[in-house]
């Protein structure tokens, strides 16, 4: 059956038979039923819950081999069932001293299979002794194991166990000199090699070892091993003391030793990489490579650079990939240029697999270590050239952002990729550096020969047909710059250019369509428009997102392609924005770009305008920005316009009015809109108080909301710390500017806000992290206070961040038995506080039980034998005190509503005070959001008394006494 | 975690004998043995024995017409497990005499016994080799 399985077919029919063969009692049954399990059913399989028992009756039983049998499977397959029922006992094996030592090993990895299943299960804490003690073992078979487990413990916490560290090291001196180890453990002469090697590993979890004469050992030990290794014939023996060998010398660069013995490493690597013995070559790669992380023995590294480049040639691709990570870590500015070349020369050669990587390497190193530029676009146009297909987006996108970015290196640039484009197949890729190149710098080249527009056009008109459609609005762009560039116009080129516009006005692609559409309309429109096709301003620098790329190609392909979008999201909609903006609006156009909507809409407002008024030209010209009317409009927008892309806006918003009145005289009402706007702006939408308190009971929701901005929050709770996010909105299309937010924080609350950014491009969201800390119980509220400008106009607005004692209770249920015990050993003030409270919001108990859940605090209903009395519990954390329960009890009177009498009690008599006021406050004032479903239940309406109505209506009386 | 599987497939790329120490579903299975066979079979004795797949290393060695293909974390250390795998070879060499693919196919369980005894949950439990062998004895006896 098992060999149905491994074919490929699924056996589910077996696999009860399997598990019941278990519980056989003869043993090869019982043997075959074990392994059976073990290989086909995984760890949440329903029928191993039957096999539980029968597996700890084995465990716990008097029969060895029976033991070893249940051990070994619950150790292959041990799930959480396993390890909550049978984690006692086979701790209870693996140390006691009358069982065989076959079985004790097996029980040692049993445990380790559990506790890395389960960490929370197994309680590993008083085994650092006992552990100790299982490394004093004898037999090798349950060292081995032992020390398997160690590597787990220590890796998890390598602190509790520095008392194995000598053991350790006694067991491999022990190995090592070969002293007392049985015939049957050695292997090919060199004692367990195995074992050994999981030693030196265990050892490699401790960060460093103090204690000399462990220290000293050891390094005796290491240098036997790195001295007394040498090639024999026997392939098996030489196999196993490398093993042992490599081993050690991770553990030497583990260590960082001495100079001398590290530099003996590198020498014995340096020997490894030229063997003929492939494995032994790939590993003195590999670890060459890991030696690069630990230490600065690059220059000695360096020597063998010749012999790391034959290594690229090597026929197997693993010791390729090894040699090129090798190079790709040892490269540095000294030898950059060399690797590099090497990288791209071996690039026509090399196969499929590898190229993608090898491209972007060689294209990160040229970025990282470049020497001069214009040798950085040449090794990125040659790496275009050679392996295209294998070139990402991101590279090239990265190659123009370098090129934009300095002016020395645009005309050579260009004419570049005016070489490139002469060959007669190229990449389609190259096609896109090479148009949008010379769309942007063409006009620099003019005066050589065959660079004049008409002939770039044409060069590059050529390539048109063999392109894909995601190409095609590139080369739009790069036409439409070509015939801007061409002063003065040659209608002939105009022309040609424009029938391609119309060609592609009505095509499929939206993207392609918008920008022919667009770019029509703006070159006839002629020169007035043309600056908005000037050269892009530079970008931003930022992060290369090759090296963040390279940074997360070992993780996987998912988030991988997700990094990959983004930028190019990115990229791209920084090519729509710009392209579109007036050339004068600089710096504020930066954050523009990141913004992908705001910029289509203007778009789509201004290419609607121009649809719609371009048989109405002579309307039109009379309106232009430029006209003297505009004066007039600059001075009511003046505040507008410094901060919006000034030309666009202005524009667009005339545009439409334009277009959808009609009426000449658009200035006017162009003009009143936005003054309206200004006038108004201060008042927030919704109350803020109100807003607060829904909060205080919500963990996301508005905190603050007006015209041009919202604040919307979102907010984690954990114990004693929460993480708030403020999603800082811009609802306009213009940027708001000035923006400022401090934090003050009352006195128990630790609160930092990160950084928020000065301006809020239009139409974004700005999250703004808060980490918020509770020292101690205090019903302070902390306080936002926050300002921006929109035109002339300061708008502050001071905003209590809901972050109130309630966020740090955690809603716990008690039952009567907990509860009366710890309500009595609370007894009188300070730990436990009565109030009557009067004068409160009358309401029926349902609604208050509601209201104390809403507040964290879990109501237990039934606790008291009064209907009319209401308990609740919760716990309180903070920094200063442990988790503290919290006990409530509320006495209601039936006859008269508006007053209650309230015992809070804690364990901290600050706690209890403050809690205590807390829900008097709640009780007193509740906000008006919550009246209004509770008007709707059907309790009979209660006139309501007059002193908490006045502190309801007046919110300014209601903040300044929260405040 | 160590050894991540082990497989032992014949020249032709049919599976002998597969081990896993972690739990994959039948298509996984059945999806990456055909890769790492494809990857290993393809490759010459000149080549290194080892072989870098998805997140894993393939440590492989070949006897006659049997792969022996065992896969393992990236920072195993490959050469023990090289000579783990030899280990293994010696020690059905001892049980079977002189082993060969067609032992492996009839005495499958005896196989899954010896490896169940030196693997367990991805560790090397056990390198001697009478030690292996004596679970495997008692049951003939039985």
């Amino acid at each position: 059956m098992l060999y149905i399985f491994m074919l490929g077919y699924d056996v589910d029919f077996g696999h009860m038979e399997a598990v019941s063969l278990i519980s056989a009692p003869k043993y090869p049954e019982k043997q075959v039923g074990y392994i059976v399990t073990s290989c086909l059913l995984n760890e949440n399989h329903d029928f191993l819950r039957l096999a539980i028992n029968t597996v700890r009756n084995d465990i716990i039983g008097r029969n060895e081999t029976f033991q070893c049998l249940a051990l070994t499977m619950v150790g292959n397959i041990g799930g959480r069932d396993f390890a909550e029922s049978l984690a006692p006992d086979v701790q209870k094996l693996l140390i006691s001293s009358s069982c065989r030592p076959l079985v004790r090993k097996k029980a040692a990895l049993c445990l380790l299979r559990l506790f890395r299943k389960n960490p929370d299960v197994v309680n590993v804490d008083g085994w650092v002794d006992r552990m100790a003690q299982l490394l004093d073992e004898r037999d090798l078979g349950v060292l081995t194991s032992s020390m398997s487990l160690l590597v787990a413990l220590v890796s998890n916490n390598h602190e509790a166990y520095w008392s194995c560290l000598p053991k350790c090291v006694k067991t491999l001196e022990r190995l090592a000199r070969n002293q007392d180890i049985p015939q049957e453990y050695t292997y090919y002469g060199i004692p367990s090699p195995w074992l050994q090697v999981k030693t030196m590993r265990a050892l490699q979890y401790f960060p460093t070892i103090e204690d000399p004469n462990t220290r000293r050992s050891l390094f005796e030990v290491l240098q036997r091993i790195l001295m007394g290794t040498d090639v024999v014939k026997n392939v098996n023996k030489n196999n196993a003391s490398h093993a042992v060998l490599f081993e050690a010398l991770a553990l030497v660069m583990h260590l960082d030793a001495e100079k001398e013995m590290m530099s003996q490493c590198v020498a014995l690597l340096g020997k490894f990489i030229a063997v003929r013995e492939p494995n032994i070559r790939y590993l003195g790669l590999e670890n060459m490579t890991r030696m690069l992380l630990v230490t600065d023995v690059q220059d000695i590294i360096k020597r063998h650079q010749a012999q790391i480049i034959t290594s690229l040639k090597d026929p197997d691709i693993s010791i390729r990939r090894r040699a090129l990570d090798l190079l790709y870590g040892m490269c540095d500015i000294t030898n950059a240029k060399d690797i590099v070349e090497e990288l791209l020369q071996y690039l026509s050669t090399a196969e499929f697999a590898m190229r993608e990587e090898l491209s972007l390497k060689a294209a990160i190193l040229a970025e990282k270590f470049a020497p001069d530029l214009s040798w950085y676009v040449d090794v990125i146009l040659q790496l275009i050239d050679k392996a295209g297909d294998f070139v990402s987006d991101d590279i090239w996108f990265r190659v123009v952002q370098f090129v934009t970015n300095n002016e020395d290196l645009q005309p050579y640039a260009a004419a570049k990729a005016r070489e490139y484009l002469d060959k007669p197949a190229i990449h389609e890729t190259m096609v896109k550096v090479s148009a949008y190149l010379l769309g942007e710098f063409g006009h620099l080249l003019a005066r050589r020969p065959g660079c004049s527009p008409k002939e770039l056009f044409s060069i590059i008109h050529e390539k048109l047909p063999t392109v894909l459609s995601s190409t095609i609005p590139i080369l739009l762009s790069t036409y439409a710059k070509i015939l801007m560039h061409t002063q003065p116009p040659d209608p002939e080129l105009q022309n040609q250019i424009w029938g391609i516009f119309n060609k592609y006005e009505s095509c499929i692609d939206a993207e392609i369509q918008q920008r022919a559409v667009e770019y029509h309309a703006l070159s006839r429109k002629g020169a007035s428009l043309m600056d908005i096709l000037a050269e892009m301003p530079k970008f931003p620098e930022r992060q290369s997102a090759l090296i963040k790329k390279a940074e997360d190609t070992e993780v996987d392909t998912a988030e991988q392609s997700a990094i990959k979008l983004r930028a190019q999201q990115q990229m791209s909609s920084a090519l729509v924005v710009t392209d579109q903006r007036p050339a004068n609006g600089t710096p504020s156009g930066i954050q523009l770009s990141l913004v992908k909507v705001p910029s289509m809409s203007i778009n789509e407002d201004q290419n609607m305008a121009e649809q719609g008024l371009s048989h109405e030209n002579g309307i039109l010209s009379k309106v232009d920005p430029q006209t003297p009317s505009a004066d007039l409009l600059g001075d009511l927008l003046g505040p507008l316009a410094i901060e919006g892309p000034p030309g666009t806006d202005v524009q667009s918003q005339q545009n439409i009015v334009s277009g959808l009145e009609n009426v000449p005289n658009t200035v006017e009402a162009a003009a009143i809109v936005p003054v309206e706007e200004q006038t108004n702006s201060v008042q927030p939408i919704g109350s803020i108080a109100e807003r607060f308190h829904a909060l205080c009971l919500k963990d996301s929701g508005v905190l603050y909301e007006d015209p041009y901005i919202q604040i919307g929050i979102k907010a984690e709770w954990r114990a004693h710390q929460g993480r708030v996010v403020l999603f800082l909105g811009n609802k306009n299309t213009s940027p708001l500017v000035s923006v400022h937010a401090i934090i003050l924080p009352p006195s128990h609350l630790k609160i930092e806000l990160s950084l928020v950014p000065d301006t809020i491009p239009p139409r974004a969201q700005v999250q703004c992290p808060l980490e918020v800390v509770n020292l101690r119980p205090s019903r302070d509220v902390a306080v936002l206070d926050f300002s921006y400008k929109f035109g002339n106009n300061m708008v502050n607005a001071k905003l209590r961040l809901p972050a109130v004692l309630n966020k740090f209770l955690h809603p716990i249920s008690v039952s009567g038995d907990e509860f009366f015990p710890q309500w009595r050993s609370l007894s009188g003030p300070p730990l436990k506080l009565q109030e009557v409270v009067r004068g409160v919001r009358p309401m029926p108990l349902l609604d208050m039980a509601n209201l104390f859940n809403s507040f964290r605090l879990m109501v237990s209903p039934g606790l008291d034998p009064n209907p009319n009395n209401l308990v609740a519990s919760t716990t309180y954390y903070s920094e200063s005190t442990r988790p503290m329960l919290c006990l409530i009890r509320i006495e209601t009177d039936p006859a008269d509503r508006t007053q209650l009498r309230m015992t809070v009690a804690s364990g901290d008599p600050t706690l209890t005070f403050e809690l205590k006021e807390f829900i008097k406050e709640q009780l007193v004032s509740i906000p008006t959001a919550l009246r209004s479903p509770m008007a709707a239940t059907p309790a009979p309406p209660i006139p309501q008394p007059t002193s908490p109505a006045a502190a309801l209506t007046d919110p300014g009386a209601m903040l300044a006494g929260l405040l | 975690m160590g050894i991540r599987f082990i497989l032992m497939v014949n020249k032709q790329g049919q599976t002998r004998l597969a081990q896993y120490y972690e739990y994959l579903t039948l298509e996984e299975r059945r999806a990456l043995e055909g890769e790492i066979v494809r990857k290993c079979l393809a490759r010459t004795e000149q080549q290194c024995s080892f072989v870098e797949h998805r997140n894993y290393k393939i440590v492989y060695r070949r006897y006659a017409s049997l792969f022996f293909l065992v896969g393992v974390d990236n920072d195993e250390n490959e050469l023990a497990i090289l000579e783990f795998i030899h280990l293994l070879v010696e020690t059905m060499d001892r049980h079977f005499g002189n082993v060969c693919e067609l032992d492996i196919m009839f005495h499958l369980e005896k196989a899954h016994f010896m490896l169940e005894e030196m693997v367990m949950n991805g560790c090397i439990v056990e390198t001697s080799k009478s030690n292996i062998l004596t679970p495997i004895q008692l049951m003939e006896k039985a």
